[in-house]
């Protein structure tokens, strides 16, 4: 067990949240195509109170802090609250678009000492980027943000969301992020909208395109293991949690609503109506998260991917039951292992595996 | 013997878990976790209390230990994280102007 997993395990042990995504507000000045939020201002939380409630959060243990948005440096106060998460001595980690950071920006947050700063970065073609984030001239400011971030060495990760627009350029943005100092990391999740509308996911990649990309050693490392059927599920796997959300982590929009997780908008409490040590303990819908195994999962708990599968439970919950399956984790164990999954048998639903092959009629290896 | 003077860096991440420190270096993000003794030292070094004086009237005063060996240990400690650079050492109290000039990044 890695120090890492032994600290997680020591917090889980102790109902510690070790780690806290805070999104200081929703606002943006890009418009991506893909997002979830609803980017007006619905009644942010004030300067005095975020202070607060990060206060509270550090005497809750909360260790690791990432601060989010929208984007955050629609806030003109953004520094000032990494400086005062600083001064209680969070891991601060920073995602933004970096269109506003400048040399002071990026000199303060080297002050700061934050751990590192997330750029989403679509594609290194211009007109693939801003196509995305609907904001002419955002990938070369991004970048400009970026290399100011490197020039004061501060860590930079460029995450690459991979969609089917930008399916063909993760290796452009690779090789851009070597070229800048900046470590890579790409990720084919869709996320439906807070609201529950997933007309989004269609901009997602399909089972195809996941199929393909799974067998990039470039980005998956070792294909043959990656793509591995699963192992039996045993009683160890059916006793174990989905994930961590609101166990060790929880989510804080910017208007004090607690969620289990950013991916997970089932509502849990308010830091302006409760404190959040409470709101952690004995929120009912925090303690159902938490009573949740594997075993208990309807469909899941009879799946043969059942213990390698990236289930999310906020996406379950997002279709309709945190206790059920998620049919894009489903699809992409399918894509994968070239395996359905129970929700799949259930539903009678097998998509193909490959473009060239009419929709239905994948021979199926079960 | 010169005092020695131990500040925290800071440049680094910290908080208490089960009343043990995790500290994660911002430098290269290497995580460290402190044993309880270890976890007192780190809680002391205010920059102002020499290190002698911590080790006599924190470690000794909590835990059983010789107060040689302690001194000791607590040397290599302080200069073990220091080398890992979370620590300030000095043979003058450290205050926190000095720290954000001069703290190990």
């Amino acid at each position: 067990m890695s120090l890492m997993e032994e600290i997680g395990q020591r917090a889980l042990n102790r109902d510690v949240p070790l780690s806290v995504h805070l999104d200081v507000t929703y606002r943006c000045n890009e418009r991506c195509v893909h997002c979830y939020l609803d980017h007006n201002d619905h009644g942010e939380m004030t300067t005095q109170e975020i202070c607060g409630v990060l206060d509270q959060l550090a005497d809750a243990g909360v260790f690791f802090l990432t601060f989010s948005g929208g984007e955050v440096f629609m806030r003109r106060d953004f520094l000032d609250l990494v400086e005062y998460a600083r001064s209680l001595m969070f891991s601060v980690k920073v995602k933004t678009n970096a269109f506003m950071i400048k040399e002071k920006e990026a000199q303060r947050l080297d002050d700061l000492a934050v751990q590192d700063v997330q750029v989403s970065i679509y594609s290194h073609r211009p007109e693939v980027h801003d196509a995305i984030t609907l904001l002419p001239g955002s990938l070369k400011r991004s970048l400009a943000g970026i290399r100011l971030l490197r020039s004061h060495g501060v860590k930079v990760i460029i995450a690459n969301v991979l969609m089917m627009r930008n399916l063909n350029d993760y290796a452009g943005v690779k090789n851009l992020a070597n070229e800048l100092g900046a470590e890579f990391t790409n990720d084919p999740t869709i996320t439906p909208m807070m609201d529950g509308n997933r007309s989004v996911l269609q901009l997602g990649l399909g089972v195809p395109q996941l199929h393909d990309t799974f067998r990039k050693s470039d980005l998956v490392g070792d294909v043959d293991e990656f793509c591995a059927p699963p192992p039996p599920v045993n009683d160890g796997a059916l006793e174990s949690y989905p994930c961590s959300a609101g166990h060790t982590l929880c989510y804080i929009s910017p208007y004090g609503d607690v969620f289990p997780c950013v991916q997970f908008p089932l509502p849990s409490g308010n830091v302006r109506q409760q404190k959040f040590i409470d709101i952690w303990r004995y929120s009912d819908q925090l303690n159902e998260v938490r009573s949740i195994t594997l075993r208990d999962l309807s469909v899941c708990s009879g799946c043969g991917h059942a213990g390698t599968c990236t289930r999310c439970p906020g996406l379950a919950y997002l279709e309709g039951n945190m206790r059920g399956p998620s049919t894009q984790d489903c699809e992409k164990s399918f894509a994968r292992t070239g395996i359905p999954s129970a929700n799949m048998h259930t539903k009678m639903y097998y998509p193909a595996l490959h473009s060239s092959t009419p929709h239905g009629l994948v021979q199926i290896a079960v | 013997m010169n005092p020695v003077y131990i500040a925290r860096s800071t440049a680094v991440a910290a908080r208490s878990l089960d009343g043990e420190m995790m500290i994660m270096s911002a430098k290269d993000s290497t995580l460290f976790t402190l044993n309880p003794v270890g976890t007192v030292i780190w809680q002391s070094a205010d920059g102002q209390t020499p290190l002698a004086e911590i080790v006599e009237q924190k470690i000794c005063a909590q835990f059983e230990v010789d107060p040689a060996d302690a001194a000791r240990d607590a040397e290599s400690f302080v200069s073990d994280l220091a080398g890992h650079g979370i620590l300030l050492i000095s043979g003058e109290p450290i205050t926190p102007a000095k720290l954000l000039n001069g703290g190990p990044r």
